[in-house]
Protein backbone atom coordinates (compact mmCIF):
# COMPACT_ATOMS: atom_id res chain seq x y z
CA UNK A 1 0.00 0.00 0.00
CA UNK A 2 2.47 2.25 1.04
CA UNK A 3 5.01 1.49 -1.33
CA UNK A 4 2.29 1.73 -4.10
CA UNK A 5 1.52 5.10 -3.01
CA UNK A 6 6.03 6.06 -3.05
CA UNK A 7 6.11 4.84 -6.42
CA UNK A 8 2.82 6.86 -7.68
CA UNK A 9 4.99 9.99 -6.30
CA UNK A 10 8.03 9.49 -7.73
CA UNK A 11 6.59 8.47 -10.77
CA UNK A 12 4.59 11.38 -11.26
CA UNK A 13 7.58 13.80 -10.07
CA UNK A 14 9.50 11.79 -12.70
CA UNK A 15 7.27 12.65 -15.19
CA UNK A 16 6.35 16.07 -14.44
CA UNK A 17 10.15 17.08 -14.13
CA UNK A 18 10.46 15.43 -17.92
CA UNK A 19 8.23 17.36 -19.61
CA UNK A 20 9.14 20.63 -17.85
CA UNK A 21 13.49 20.01 -19.00
CA UNK A 22 11.36 19.78 -22.67
CA UNK A 23 9.13 22.90 -22.24
CA UNK A 24 11.27 25.00 -19.95
CA UNK A 25 12.70 28.11 -21.58
CA UNK A 26 15.61 28.78 -20.13
CA UNK A 27 18.44 25.79 -20.57
CA UNK A 28 19.49 26.18 -17.01
CA UNK A 29 16.45 25.64 -15.68
CA UNK A 30 16.03 22.44 -17.79
CA UNK A 31 19.10 20.88 -16.54
CA UNK A 32 17.89 21.60 -12.91
CA UNK A 33 14.67 19.51 -13.91
CA UNK A 34 16.73 16.86 -15.36
CA UNK A 35 18.68 16.65 -12.14
CA UNK A 36 15.24 16.23 -10.11
CA UNK A 37 13.76 13.46 -12.81
CA UNK A 38 17.53 11.55 -12.11
CA UNK A 39 16.67 11.57 -8.69
CA UNK A 40 13.39 10.21 -8.71
CA UNK A 41 14.43 7.89 -11.01
CA UNK A 42 16.91 6.80 -8.78
CA UNK A 43 13.64 6.33 -5.96
CA UNK A 44 11.87 4.06 -8.11
CA UNK A 45 15.34 2.01 -8.82
CA UNK A 46 15.55 1.76 -5.25
CA UNK A 47 11.84 0.72 -4.87
CA UNK A 48 12.21 -2.17 -7.50
CA UNK A 49 15.48 -2.92 -5.32
CA UNK A 50 17.81 -2.09 -7.92
CA UNK A 51 19.68 -0.11 -4.78
CA UNK A 52 22.99 -0.21 -6.63
CA UNK A 53 21.40 1.02 -10.33
CA UNK A 54 19.99 3.65 -7.85
CA UNK A 55 23.55 5.05 -6.39
CA UNK A 56 25.37 4.43 -9.51
CA UNK A 57 22.36 6.96 -11.03
CA UNK A 58 22.73 9.51 -8.60
CA UNK A 59 26.61 9.21 -8.49
CA UNK A 60 27.09 8.73 -11.98
CA UNK A 61 24.18 11.12 -13.49
CA UNK A 62 23.37 13.64 -11.13
CA UNK A 63 27.40 14.04 -10.48
CA UNK A 64 28.82 13.74 -13.75
CA UNK A 65 26.39 14.07 -16.50
CA UNK A 66 24.29 16.65 -14.78
CA UNK A 67 27.38 19.33 -14.58
CA UNK A 68 28.49 17.93 -18.68
CA UNK A 69 25.21 19.37 -19.42
CA UNK A 70 25.33 22.48 -17.59
CA UNK A 71 28.46 23.19 -18.88
CA UNK A 72 27.59 22.52 -22.34
CA UNK A 73 24.09 24.68 -22.26
CA UNK A 74 27.09 27.30 -20.43
CA UNK A 75 29.27 27.19 -23.32
CA UNK A 76 26.42 27.21 -26.17
CA UNK A 77 25.95 30.81 -27.32
CA UNK A 78 22.14 30.41 -27.00
CA UNK A 79 20.41 33.93 -27.58
CA UNK A 80 16.86 33.20 -27.10
CA UNK A 81 15.32 35.82 -29.48
CA UNK A 82 17.24 34.21 -32.11
CA UNK A 83 16.06 30.45 -31.17
CA UNK A 84 13.02 32.03 -31.29
CA UNK A 85 12.96 33.04 -35.09
CA UNK A 86 14.25 29.31 -35.73
CA UNK A 87 11.08 27.74 -35.09
CA UNK A 88 8.88 27.83 -38.12
CA UNK A 89 12.01 26.66 -39.96
CA UNK A 90 12.60 23.78 -38.06
CA UNK A 91 8.90 22.69 -37.65
CA UNK A 92 8.84 20.36 -40.51
CA UNK A 93 11.39 18.44 -39.69
CA UNK A 94 10.75 18.65 -35.90
CA UNK A 95 7.57 17.25 -36.81
CA UNK A 96 8.50 14.39 -38.77
CA UNK A 97 10.81 13.05 -36.40
CA UNK A 98 8.14 13.35 -33.47
CA UNK A 99 6.30 11.45 -35.88
CA UNK A 100 8.64 8.53 -36.65
CA UNK A 101 9.73 8.23 -32.79
CA UNK A 102 5.37 8.32 -31.94
CA UNK A 103 4.84 5.46 -34.81
CA UNK A 104 8.02 3.87 -33.00
CA UNK A 105 6.62 3.87 -29.14
CA UNK A 106 3.06 3.08 -30.70
CA UNK A 107 4.71 -0.30 -32.28
CA UNK A 108 6.55 -1.27 -29.31
CA UNK A 109 3.85 -0.57 -26.79
CA UNK A 110 1.10 -2.39 -29.03
CA UNK A 111 3.42 -5.69 -29.66
CA UNK A 112 4.90 -5.90 -26.47
CA UNK A 113 3.68 -8.96 -24.39
CA UNK A 114 4.85 -10.10 -21.35
CA UNK A 115 6.01 -13.44 -20.45
CA UNK A 116 3.17 -15.39 -18.47
CA UNK A 117 5.72 -17.04 -15.96
CA UNK A 118 7.93 -14.07 -15.64
CA UNK A 119 6.14 -12.10 -12.90
CA UNK A 120 6.16 -15.19 -10.77
CA UNK A 121 9.19 -16.63 -11.85
CA UNK A 122 12.39 -16.10 -8.88
CA UNK A 123 14.95 -13.99 -10.42
CA UNK A 124 18.44 -15.99 -10.75
CA UNK A 125 20.15 -14.85 -7.62
CA UNK A 126 17.33 -14.51 -4.83
CA UNK A 127 17.28 -10.71 -4.31
CA UNK A 128 16.76 -11.92 -0.04
CA UNK A 129 20.19 -13.43 -0.54
CA UNK A 130 22.70 -11.58 -2.01
CA UNK A 131 22.85 -7.66 -2.45
CA UNK A 132 22.79 -6.27 -5.70
CA UNK A 133 26.28 -5.36 -5.88
CA UNK A 134 27.37 -9.18 -4.60
CA UNK A 135 25.25 -10.36 -7.83
CA UNK A 136 27.04 -7.93 -10.05
CA UNK A 137 30.24 -8.76 -9.13
CA UNK A 138 29.81 -12.27 -8.88
CA UNK A 139 29.15 -11.85 -12.99
CA UNK A 140 30.65 -8.91 -14.26
CA UNK A 141 34.34 -9.39 -14.08
CA UNK A 142 34.47 -12.93 -14.64
CA UNK A 143 31.13 -14.22 -16.95
CA UNK A 144 31.14 -11.25 -18.90
CA UNK A 145 34.35 -10.34 -19.40
CA UNK A 146 34.64 -9.70 -22.76
CA UNK A 147 31.76 -6.61 -22.15
CA UNK A 148 33.62 -5.57 -19.51
CA UNK A 149 37.11 -5.09 -21.49
CA UNK A 150 35.15 -3.54 -24.42
CA UNK A 151 33.71 -1.41 -21.42
CA UNK A 152 36.97 -0.03 -20.95
CA UNK A 153 38.21 0.44 -24.50
CA UNK A 154 34.87 2.21 -24.93
CA UNK A 155 36.17 4.86 -22.09
CA UNK A 156 39.31 4.85 -23.35
CA UNK A 157 38.27 5.88 -26.80
CA UNK A 158 35.46 8.62 -25.37
CA UNK A 159 38.74 9.82 -23.01
CA UNK A 160 41.01 10.10 -26.10
CA UNK A 161 38.37 11.36 -28.50
CA UNK A 162 37.42 14.43 -26.01
CA UNK A 163 41.21 15.06 -25.92
CA UNK A 164 41.48 14.95 -29.61
CA UNK A 165 38.70 17.26 -30.19
CA UNK A 166 38.76 19.42 -27.46
CA UNK A 167 42.19 20.52 -26.49
CA UNK A 168 43.73 23.47 -28.65
CA UNK A 169 47.77 24.97 -27.69
CA UNK A 170 47.02 28.17 -27.44
CA UNK A 171 49.83 30.53 -28.69
CA UNK A 172 51.42 33.14 -26.56
CA UNK A 173 50.77 31.83 -23.01
CA UNK A 174 53.01 32.64 -20.24
CA UNK A 175 53.48 29.45 -17.96
CA UNK A 176 56.92 28.60 -15.53
CA UNK A 177 59.09 26.20 -16.78
CA UNK A 178 60.77 24.53 -14.34
CA UNK A 179 63.60 22.68 -16.13
CA UNK A 180 64.50 25.63 -18.22
CA UNK A 181 64.75 28.05 -15.16
CA UNK A 182 66.99 25.53 -13.36
CA UNK A 183 69.31 24.59 -16.67
CA UNK A 184 69.99 28.44 -17.13
CA UNK A 185 74.16 29.41 -16.22
CA UNK A 186 75.30 32.63 -14.64
CA UNK A 187 77.05 33.18 -17.60
CA UNK A 188 74.11 33.55 -20.23
CA UNK A 189 71.72 35.49 -18.52
CA UNK A 190 74.56 37.65 -16.44
CA UNK A 191 76.89 40.17 -17.65
CA UNK A 192 79.68 42.17 -16.03
CA UNK A 193 80.34 45.33 -17.10
CA UNK A 194 83.32 47.79 -16.15
CA UNK A 195 81.85 51.41 -15.45
CA UNK A 196 84.01 54.12 -15.73
CA UNK A 197 83.18 56.46 -13.03
CA UNK A 198 80.94 59.52 -13.82
CA UNK A 199 79.97 57.78 -17.28
CA UNK A 200 77.10 55.51 -16.44
CA UNK A 201 76.52 52.39 -18.52
CA UNK B 1 7.45 -3.91 3.00
CA UNK B 2 10.04 -5.74 2.33
CA UNK B 3 13.33 -5.77 4.11
CA UNK B 4 15.13 -3.94 1.68
CA UNK B 5 12.29 -0.87 1.69
CA UNK B 6 12.83 -0.78 5.71
CA UNK B 7 15.85 0.07 5.43
CA UNK B 8 15.51 3.04 3.57
CA UNK B 9 12.35 4.39 5.35
CA UNK B 10 14.63 6.75 7.36
CA UNK B 11 15.74 8.33 4.02
CA UNK B 12 12.54 8.56 2.84
CA UNK B 13 11.41 10.15 6.12
CA UNK B 14 14.51 12.55 6.02
CA UNK B 15 13.31 13.60 2.47
CA UNK B 16 9.83 14.30 3.31
CA UNK B 17 11.03 16.29 6.27
CA UNK B 18 13.94 18.25 4.42
CA UNK B 19 10.83 19.37 1.15
CA UNK B 20 8.11 20.02 3.95
CA UNK B 21 10.46 22.50 5.58
CA UNK B 22 11.49 24.21 2.69
CA UNK B 23 7.33 24.21 1.14
CA UNK B 24 6.79 25.70 4.75
CA UNK B 25 9.66 27.84 4.89
CA UNK B 26 8.80 29.38 0.80
CA UNK B 27 4.87 29.64 1.95
CA UNK B 28 5.43 30.88 5.09
CA UNK B 29 7.15 33.67 3.93
CA UNK B 30 4.64 34.15 1.20
CA UNK B 31 1.78 33.74 3.44
CA UNK B 32 3.21 35.75 6.34
CA UNK B 33 5.53 38.77 5.30
CA UNK B 34 3.24 41.65 3.96
CA UNK B 35 3.55 41.71 -0.02
CA UNK B 36 4.51 45.23 -1.26
CA UNK B 37 6.52 45.11 -4.81
CA UNK B 38 8.35 47.28 -6.28
CA UNK B 39 10.64 47.63 -9.20
CA UNK B 40 13.02 49.56 -7.25
CA UNK B 41 13.32 46.35 -4.65
CA UNK B 42 14.81 43.98 -7.51
CA UNK B 43 16.76 46.88 -9.13
CA UNK B 44 21.18 46.94 -8.38
CA UNK B 45 21.75 48.05 -5.18
CA UNK B 46 23.08 51.42 -4.80
CA UNK B 47 26.25 51.29 -4.35
CA UNK B 48 26.48 48.64 -7.46
CA UNK B 49 26.10 49.45 -11.19
CA UNK B 50 24.14 48.09 -13.61
CA UNK B 51 24.85 45.31 -15.85
CA UNK B 52 27.20 46.34 -18.77
CA UNK B 53 26.18 43.14 -20.31
CA UNK B 54 24.09 40.33 -19.70
CA UNK B 55 25.71 37.27 -17.22
CA UNK B 56 25.34 34.38 -19.78
CA UNK B 57 28.74 34.55 -21.20
CA UNK B 58 30.31 31.68 -22.75
CA UNK B 59 32.10 29.40 -21.17
CA UNK B 60 35.89 27.67 -22.21
CA UNK B 61 35.89 24.74 -24.10
CA UNK B 62 38.09 23.11 -21.17
CA UNK B 63 35.48 23.12 -18.59
CA UNK B 64 33.96 20.66 -20.71
CA UNK B 65 36.91 18.53 -20.84
CA UNK B 66 37.51 19.14 -17.73
CA UNK B 67 34.24 17.03 -16.89
CA UNK B 68 34.01 14.59 -19.43
CA UNK B 69 36.83 12.80 -17.64
CA UNK B 70 35.57 13.46 -14.82
CA UNK B 71 32.52 11.36 -16.21
CA UNK B 72 35.07 8.65 -17.33
CA UNK B 73 36.79 8.24 -14.15
CA UNK B 74 34.07 8.23 -12.06
CA UNK B 75 32.84 5.33 -14.00
CA UNK B 76 35.84 3.71 -13.75
CA UNK B 77 35.73 4.32 -10.20
CA UNK B 78 32.02 2.94 -10.22
CA UNK B 79 33.53 -0.36 -11.83
CA UNK B 80 35.58 -0.44 -8.76
CA UNK B 81 32.73 -1.13 -6.01
CA UNK B 82 31.30 -4.68 -7.10
CA UNK B 83 34.65 -6.02 -7.68
CA UNK B 84 35.96 -4.71 -4.27
CA UNK B 85 32.97 -6.71 -2.53
CA UNK B 86 33.05 -9.70 -4.07
CA UNK B 87 36.75 -10.59 -4.75
CA UNK B 88 36.70 -13.28 -2.71
CA UNK B 89 34.30 -15.20 -4.48
CA UNK B 90 35.66 -14.26 -8.14
CA UNK B 91 39.05 -15.67 -7.80
CA UNK B 92 42.56 -14.50 -9.75
CA UNK B 93 40.37 -14.53 -12.92
CA UNK B 94 38.09 -11.43 -11.93
CA UNK B 95 40.87 -9.63 -10.17
CA UNK B 96 43.33 -9.50 -13.19
CA UNK B 97 40.16 -9.06 -15.42
CA UNK B 98 40.00 -5.50 -12.91
CA UNK B 99 43.66 -4.68 -13.31
CA UNK B 100 43.76 -5.31 -17.29
CA UNK B 101 40.28 -2.68 -17.16
CA UNK B 102 42.90 -0.87 -15.35
CA UNK B 103 45.66 -0.30 -17.43
CA UNK B 104 43.13 0.08 -20.15
CA UNK B 105 41.99 3.26 -18.71
CA UNK B 106 45.75 3.82 -17.51
CA UNK B 107 46.95 4.10 -20.89
CA UNK B 108 44.28 6.97 -21.49
CA UNK B 109 45.24 8.73 -18.52
CA UNK B 110 49.18 8.30 -19.38
CA UNK B 111 47.72 9.97 -22.58
CA UNK B 112 46.08 13.39 -21.24
CA UNK B 113 48.93 13.85 -18.87
CA UNK B 114 51.59 13.71 -21.77
CA UNK B 115 48.83 15.77 -23.71
CA UNK B 116 48.61 18.32 -21.05
CA UNK B 117 45.00 18.10 -20.66
CA UNK B 118 45.16 18.48 -16.98
CA UNK B 119 47.09 21.72 -17.08
CA UNK B 120 45.19 24.94 -17.15
CA UNK B 121 47.73 27.34 -18.58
Amino acid sequence: MIQALIFYVFAAITIASGVMVVSSRNPVHSVLFLILAFFNAAGLFVLIGAEFIAMILVVVYVGAVAVLFLFVVMMLDINFVELRQGFMKYLPIGLLIGVVIFAELFFVVTSWVIAPDLITAAPAPDPNAVTNTHALGALLYTRYVYLFQSAGLILLIAMIGAIVLTLRSREGVKRQRISEQLSRTPDETVEVVKVQRGEGV
Amino acid sequence: MSDILREYLPILIFLAVAIGLCLAMVIGSLVVVKQRPDSEKVSAYECGFEAFNDSRGQFDVRFYLVAILFIIFDLEVAFLFPWAISLGGIGLFGFWSMIIFLGVLTIGFVYEWRKGALEWE
